[in-house]
C-alpha cells in the first residue's frame, strides 16, 4: 500500500533517527512512502499561537501538494499528525474557514476539498494495516528479557480519539508485545513531556520529564519508546539537565518505536539511528535482551 | 342534500392571531367554501363560551358539520367532540385543523401564514363533508395486571392493585424480587435499614392471593389492546420444581461449584451454582445457573439433587410459555449501573480499591460480602481515607447528559456510614450539592456537622502515579477546588465512584413489545411530562419508577401508587371506548389473498378458513391504513379515512392550484382516483 | 475589581467563541474544574482554565489576556477530552494566546518571543531552524539558559541532530503568497 510522506521539520535533523528507522521499517514491510514534494514547515504550536487563519493555510498547502493518486498521508510526527489532521478535520465541520483558507492557497494556485487525504500516524498504520501477523513474521530477534515501558506523549491520542484510548492507550503495548518485549504498564504512559517548556520555563518543563522517567524508573523499565520527536528530545536531550537540575540520576534510554522495531526485525542499528540518542541505548539492548548480537545489514 | 358546515377559527389568545388574520381567515372561508353556512373567528374556542358557540350554532343554524380551526387534536380533540355531541350532533363529524402548531408557530411570515391556514380550513371544510357518523365502540376491561418488573415501584403497583381486590401477574427477570432496593444497606435521609422497610412488601407480594408471581421470568411478546391484552411470558427453567421445593437451603449449602455474584453482589462476593440471591428472596426457590453448573458444563455432580429432601430438581426442565390475558399493564423495569469503565482516568477496574456506588453498597450491607466491614479489597485492611467521586457518567455530554437524581443523597449516605462505622476521613467531590426533597438539605447540614468534607470540583483524575513521599502507596485523587482556585492532591486508600443511573439495555426492545417509545436517554416516554407521568402515548400500558426516568425510593413508590390508581380507575369504570377509526374487511370483495394478514402491524386480522376471507379483529385495529392501502382488490375500508376523505382534504388544500382560480368545489371530480371506486361505504 | 457592563460581558465572550472552532460549547460550562484538575501545569497556573472561562463569562478582559495561563499551556488537550461539556478549552487557550499577542498584554514570559521567532523562519524558509531558535530567541532573551544549553547543543551537533544551516523549500514564493493573501483575509474582519 502505497501512502504519502510527510516527514516534517524535526526528522529531518534533530529527529533524524526516527526518520531513517520509518524507512528502514517501512521497507521491509512493504509500505511505500512518497514524500510530499517540496512540503512546508506545519507551524508546531507556535502558529497558532499567532494567526489561525494563517497558520491553517499553511499547514494546507501541504494537504494540496498531497498526490492527487493518494488517499492517505503518513505523518510520523506528533505534532505534524495532529496539526494535519485537526487542518482536514476544521476545514471541513466549518465552511467559514474553509472558504478563507482556501481563497489563500488560490493565491498560490492551490486547493484541498477538506476530506480528500486521510492524515495517518505511523503506529496506526502499522497496528492496523500491516498488523499482528505480518510484524510477528518478521521479527528474527525477539525482543525478550527487554523491559519497555511504551511512551505515547499527548498529540497522537488526544484530542482525536479514533485511533486508540485518550486516556489508557494500548496500540504501541500490544505492537512491543509482538516483537517480544516485557510491556511495562506504568500509570504515566499518556501524560505529557511538556512540549516546548523546555524554551519556557525549565523548572515547570523539568519536573513534567522527571515525573515520567521516575515513574518508568519505579516500574523497572530498561527504555522507554516514544512516538514523538519533542517526546524524544525533552526525555533524552534534557534528561542530563534534568539529573543535574533534581539531583537525580536518570539513566534511561530513550528510542523511537521504529528503532526498537528495526532491531527486532534484525536490522542494522545504524541505518535505524543508533547512536544519535544522548543516552545510548544500544548498550542497555544488547545486556538485556536474551541473546542479542548486533546483526549484519539483513 | 347539501351539507351545513360551521367554520370556528381560533385566535387563542396571541398564539394563532398573532401570525395568522384569523378574520381574514373565517371571512374568507364563510364567502369561498361551498356549503360553509356559518364562519366564526373568536378568541378561545375551547373556552366554555367558545363551544357554547358551536353549540348553539349546531342547534339554530341546524349545522351538520363542524370544523375547528385551532390548536393540536391532542389538547382539545375531545373538548369539540363533546360540544358537537352535546349538541346532538355525531362527534365524528366534527373536524379539527391545526393552524397553530402547523401554522402559527413555525412561520415567520404573516401573509404566508395566512395563505396557508385558509388551505388547511379548505381541506379540513372538504374533508368534513365526506365524512359519516360514527360510534366509538365499547371494550370491557380486564380486570388482571400485568405488573413488570418485582423492584419497589412494581410492588408498590402490585400491592395497591391487590389490595383493591382485583388479580395481578407480577413478573420479575431475576429470582428474587425486590429490585435494587434489596442490595442497599440503609435508605436516605431517615437511615432506615432498606431491606427491613422493602421484605414486609416483598413478603406480602409473596403471600397475596390476588397476585401471580413470576419470577426468573421474562415478557416474550405483547399483543392487543388496552381492555384486552395477550400477553406471553416465558418462564425460564429454575430446574427447581417450585411446588416441591421448601426453600431449605441444603442445596445451596452443598453445591460445590463456586462463582462470583456479579448481579446482587455487584461482583464483591459469591453464590453457588445453584442459588438464591439473598436470604430473604421472595420466593425461597433456588435457580440453576447452567452456564456455571458442573452437571450442565461437564455432565458430573447432580449433589443438590442428591441432597433436596423433597426431589424438587429438575435437570430437564425446560423453558415454559405461558398466555395471560390482562386489562392494563404497568412497566416498573428499573434501572442499570454506569460501567465506569468508560471513564479509564478514574483507574475502575485497573486500581484495586475503586469501588463504584453499588460495590460499596454492598461492602456496608450487614448481610454482604465484608459483613458490613468497610476494608479495601484484600479484605481486611481500613481505609484511613476515603473520596466520593459525584457525577461519575452523568452531566456528561459524551456518556449521559442528565443528572442521575440520587447520586448526591447517596453520597451523603456513604459518608454517614463510613463516619459511623469507621475512624475514616471521607471526602466528597462534587459539582453541585442536590437535595432538592423532604428533609434532604437537612441530612446534608447533618454531614456537614459531622465532619465530612466537600470539595467542589470533579475529580480530574484517580492515579497510583506518587509525586510525594506521602502520596506512595495510596490513590491520589487529583482535582481543582474551584471554591479555592487551586489544584490540589489529595491522597486516600479507598475511591467510591457515584456511577449514573441508566436505562436497562433492553428497555428499547421491551419498549417496542409493549408499544411505548424512549427519549433521547433511553428512559420510557410518559403521556405528558408535567401532567402526566404514569401513563403513555399508548392506552392501557403504563410506567412507574426509575424506568421512566432516575428517581429516588419515595418518588418511585408514589408513582406505582399513581400508575395502579389509574389502572384501578378504569377497571372500577369497567369498559373503556376504543375509537372507531379502524379497517374493515368487504367480504364480498375479499378474494381470500391474505397479503393484508401479514402486513397488519398490530396483528389484527385474522383469516376464516371456512370463508375464505380476511377479518379485521376491530379491538386490535389502530387503524393505520397499511391494509387499506395494500389490498389489491380495494375490498379494506378505513373508517373516517376513506379514499373520498382523502382526496377531499386534497382538493382543499389545493384550493388555489386550479389554472382558472375558480374556488374549491363540492365534489372532487378532477380527482382521478374518485371515479374508479364504489361509493362510501363509511 | 472593576464591574464591566452587561454589553461589555458579552462581547469579549463573543469574540472568543467566534474566533474558536466550536467556541460555542463554552457556554455549556458547569464550572465543574475537570479542565483545571486535569492540567499538568495547574499548579503553576495564577488561574486554571476554568477559572479563565469564569472570567470571560464576567466579561474581565483585562484580567484574562494579562493572565499567565495560556503561556503554562502545554497543548497535552486532557481538559479538551475530559471536558464533560465538550468544550474546546485548548483552542480557547489559542484564541486567547493570539489576543494577548496582538494587544500585548502579556505579562513576565517568553512564550510569545519563541512563537515570533520560530513563525519568522517559517515564513522565511518554509522550514523551522532549530540553531536559529537557539541563537534568534535563547541568546536574545535569556541568554544565561542559552549558555547552560551550550553542551547539550554540542552533543547534539556532533550526533548530527543539529543543523547550523537553515533549508529553504523550493516554492517558498508560493507559500509566502498564500501567508500574506491569509494575513490580508484576516484583516478584513
Amino acid at each position: 500500500m502505497k501512502y504519502a510522506y510527510y516527514p516534517g521539520c524535526s526528522l529531518e535533523c534533530n529527529a533524524a533517527a526516527y526518520d531513517m528507522s520509518v524507512r528502514e521499517v517501512a521497507d521491509l514491510l512493504g509500505i511505500r512512502l512518497q514524500e510530499i514534494d517540496d512540503w512546508n514547515c506545519c507551524g508546531a504550536t507556535e502558529y497558532f499561537s499567532q494567526d489561525e487563519l494563517t497558520a491553517t493555510a499553511v499547514i494546507a498547502r501541504n494537504l494540496a501538494l498531497v498526490d492527487p493518486q493518494l488517499k492517505q498521508l503518513v505523518a510520523p510526527c506528533a505534532a505534524c499528525y495532529l496539526n494535519l489532521k485537526k487542518t482536514d478535520r476544521l476545514m471541513g465541520e466549518h465552511a467559514d474557514l474553509n472558504q478563507k483558507v482556501n481563497e489563500a492557497l488560490a493565491a498560490g494556485g492551490l486547493h484541498y476539498r477538506p476530506g480528500t487525504v486521510t492524515v495517518r500516524h505511523m503506529l496506526d498504520v502499522i497496528c492496523d494495516d500491516i498488523g499482528e501477523a505480518a510484524v510477528r513474521d518478521k521479527v528474527v530477534k525477539p525482543l525478550t528479557g527487554l523491559r519497555v515501558a511504551p511512551y505515547y506523549g499527548c498529540q497522537v491520542v488526544r484530542p482525536y480519539p479514533e485511533n486508540d484510548n485518550p486516556e489508557y492507550p494500548i496500540k504501541m503495548d500490544n505492537l512491543l508485545a509482538w516483537l517480544g518485549a516485557e510491556v511495562v504498564d506504568y500509570p504515566v504512559k499518556a501524560h505529557c513531556c511538556g512540549g516546548h517548556m523546555t524554551q519556557i520555563s525549565e523548572p515547570q518543563a523539568f519536573e513534567l520529564i522527571r515525573r515520567l522517567l521516575q515513574s518508568a524508573q519505579d516500574y523497572e523499565a530498561d527504555l522507554i519508546v516514544c512516538m514523538c520527536p519533542m517526546c524524544q528530545l525533552n526525555l533524552d536531550g534534557y534528561q542530563g539537565r534534568v539529573n543535574g537540575y533534581f539531583n537525580t540520576e536518570f539513566k534511561l534510554p530513550i528510542v523511537y518505536f521504529t528503532q526498537i522495531m528495526g532491531i527486532a526485525f534484525g536490522l542494522d542499528p545504524k541505518k535505524l539511528g543508533f547512536g544519535k540518542e544522548l543516552v545510548a541505548a544500544l548498550p542497555v539492548i544488547r545486556a538485556k535482551v536474551n541473546g542479542f548480537a548486533p546483526q549484519a545489514a539483513r | 342534500m347539501a351539507e351545513k358546515v360551521g367554520i370556528y377559527v381560533c385566535h387563542c389568545g396571541s398564539n394563532i392571531a398573532g401570525m395568522i388574520d384569523v378574520e381574514e381567515v373565517a371571512r374568507w372561508a364563510g364567502q369561498n367554501i361551498k356549503d360553509v353556512v356559518v364562519s366564526r373567528d373568536y378568541k378561545f374556542m375551547c373556552s366554555s363560551l367558545g363551544q357554547k358557540l358551536i353549540e348553539d350554532d349546531i342547534r339554530q343554524e341546524g349545522l351538520t358539520r363542524v370544523v375547528v380551526a385551532a390548536c393540536s387534536p391532542h389538547l382539545h380533540e375531545k373538548t369539540f367532540r363533546r360540544a358537537c355531541q352535546n349538541a346532538g350532533l355525531n362527534q365524528y363529524l366534527c373536524q379539527m385543523t391545526n393552524i397553530r402548531e402547523h401554522v402559527s408557530w413555525v412561520s415567520t411570515d404573516r401573509q404566508a401564514a395566512t395563505e396557508k391556514a385558509k388551505a388547511m380550513v379548505a381541506a379540513a371544510a372538504e374533508r368534513v363533508k365526506y365524512q359519516r357518523p360514527l360510534e366509538p365502540a365499547e371494550v370491557k376491561v380486564n380486570p388482571a395486571t400485568l405488573v413488570i418488573g418485582g423492584g419497589i415501584a412494581g410492588l408498590q403497583a402490585t400491592l395497591e392493585l391487590a389490595d383493591a381486590g382485583y388479580p395481578v401477574y407480577l413478573v420479575e427477570r431475576e429470582p428474587s424480587i425486590g429490585g435494587h432496593m434489596a442490595q442497599f444497606d440503609k435508605t436516605f435521609p431517615t437511615l432506615d435499614c432498606s431491606a427491613c422497610i422493602l421484605t414486609p412488601k416483598m413478603s406480602e407480594v409473596g403471600q397475596h392471593e390476588k397476585v401471580k408471581m413470576f419470577t426468573y421470568a421474562e415478557v416474550e411478546e405483547v399483543s392487543g389492546s388496552v381492555g384486552c391484552f395477550k400477553v406471553k411470558i416465558r418462564q425460564k427453567a429454575r430446574h427447581v420444581i417450585y411446588e416441591k421445593c421448601t426453600g431449605c437451603g441444603i442445596c445451596v449449602e452443598k453445591c460445590p461449584r463456586k462463582v462470583i455474584d456479579d448481579v446482587f453482589e455487584a461482583g464483591m462476593g459469591y453464590r453457588k451454582a445453584i442459588y438464591t440471591p439473598f436470604p430473604q428472596a421472595v420466593p425461597r426457590t433456588p435457580v440453576i445457573d447452567t452456564a456455571n453448573c458442573i452437571w450442565f458444563t461437564r455432565g458430573k455432580c447432580q449433589v443438590c439433587s442428591k441432597v433436596c429432601p423433597t426431589q424438587a430438581i429438575d435437570y430437564d426442565q425446560q423453558d415454559e410459555i405461558l398466555e395471560i390475558e390482562v386489562g392494563n399493564i404497568i412497566v416498573a423495569t428499573g434501572w442499570k449501573l454506569f460501567d465506569c469503565r468508560r471513564i479509564p482516568q478514574y483507574g475502575y477496574g485497573r486500581l484495586a480499591n475503586v469501588f463504584t456506588n453499588l460495590e460499596f453498597e454492598r461492602m456496608c450491607n450487614a448481610a454482604g460480602p465484608t459483613g458490613g466491614k468497610i476494608v479495601l479489597r484484600d479484605g481486611k485492611t481500613e481505609p484511613q481515607r476515603i473520596a466520593i467521586i459525584h457525577c461519575v457518567g452523568s452531566r456528561d455530554v459524551r456518556h449521559n447528559q442528565y443528572c442521575s437524581n440520587v447520586c448526591c443523597m447517596a453520597a451523603l449516605k456513604f459518608g454517614h456510614l463510613v463516619l459511623e462505622k469507621t475512624k475514616a476521613e471521607v471526602y466528597s467531590f462534587y459539582i453541585d450539592m442536590r437535595t432538592p426533597m423532604k428533609d434532604y438539605e437537612e441530612f446534608y447540614q447533618r454531614l456537614l456537622e459531622e465532619g465530612m468534607h466537600f470539595v467542589r470540583g470533579k475529580v480530574a483524575e484517580v492515579t497510583d502515579a506518587a509525586r510525594l513521599p506521602d502520596e506512595q502507596g495510596r490513590l491520589i485523587v487529583q482535582v481543582e477546588d474551584t471554591l479555592l482556585g487551586l489544584q490540589r492532591r489529595i491522597p486516600v486508600d479507598m475511591v467510591i465512584l457515584m456511577a449514573a443511573l441508566e436505562p436497562q439495555a433492553d428497555a428499547k426492545e421491551l419498549g417496542l413489545k409493549l408499544g411505548i417509545s424512549c427519549s433521547m436517554a433511553g428512559w420510557y416516554t410518559e403521556r405528558h411530562p408535567k401532567l402526566d407521568p404514569v401513563a403513555t402515548m399508548t392506552d392501557g400500558v403504563f410506567v412507574a419508577g426509575a424506568c421512566q426516568g432516575p428517581k429516588d425510593i419515595p418518588a418511585a413508590v408514589a408513582q406505582g401508587a399513581a400508575a395502579a390508581a389509574r389502572v384501578a380507575g378504569m377497571i372500577t369504570a369497567g369498559k373503556v371506548m376504543i375509537e372507531p377509526i379502524i379497517a374493515t374487511i368487504d367480504e364480498q370483495k375479499c378474494s381470500g389473498c391474505r397479503i393484508c394478514n401479514n402486513l397488519c402491524p398490530y396483528n389484527a386480522i385474522e383469516y376464516d378458513e371456512e370463508k375464505a376471507v380476511s377479518r379485521v379483529i376491530a379491538a386490535m385495529c389502530k387503524g393505520c391504513g397499511t391494509c387499506v392501502a395494500a389490498c389489491p382488490a380495494n375490498a379494506i375500508t378505513g373508517a373516517h379515512f376513506s379514499n373520498e376523505q382523502i382526496a377531499a382534504e386534497l382538493e382543499g388544500i389545493l384550493w388555489d392550484a386550479k389554472p382558472d382560480g375558480q374556488p374549491a368545489q363540492a365534489a372532487p371530480v378532477d380527482v382521478e382516483i374518485s371515479r374508479t371506486l364504489p361509493a362510501a361505504t363509511t | 475589581m472593576a464591574t464591566a457592563t452587561a454589553a461589555e460581558n458579552n462581547t469579549f465572550r463573543n469574540e472568543v467563541i467566534a474566533q474558536t472552532p466550536n467556541g460555542h460549547r463554552m457556554l455549556h460550562c458547569l464550572q465543574c474544574g475537570t479542565c483545571g484538575g486535569s492540567c499538568p501545569s495547574g499548579a503553576d497556573m495564577e488561574l486554571t482554565p476554568r477559572a479563565l472561562i469564569a472570567l470571560i463569562n464576567a466579561g474581565q478582559r483585562d484580567r484574562v489576556l494579562s493572565a499567565n495561563t495560556m503561556w503554562a499551556c502545554v497543548s497535552c488537550y486532557y481538559c479538551t477530552v475530559r471536558c464533560p461539556q465538550e468544550i474546546p478549552v485548548t483552542d480557547i487557550i489559542y484564541t486567547l494566546k493570539r489576543l494577548s499577542i496582538a494587544e500585548r498584554r502579556y505579562k513576565d514570559t517568553d512564550a510569545p518571543a519563541l512563537a515570533k521567532t520560530f513563525t519568522d523562519y517559517v515564513d522565511k524558509y518554509g522550514r523551522s531552524f532549530e540553531f536559529g531558535l537557539a541563537t534568534g530567541y535563547h541568546l536574545l532573551s535569556r541568554p544565561l539558559s542559552a549558555l547552560k544549553m551550550g553542551p547539550m547543543g554540542f552533543s547534539m551537533f556532533t550526533r548530527g541532530r543539529m543543523s547550523l544551516l537553515p533549508t529553504k523549500i523550493r516554492n517558498i514564493d508560493q507559500l509566502q503568497a498564500i501567508i500574506h493573501k491569509a494575513r490580508e483575509i484576516g484583516a478584513r474582519r
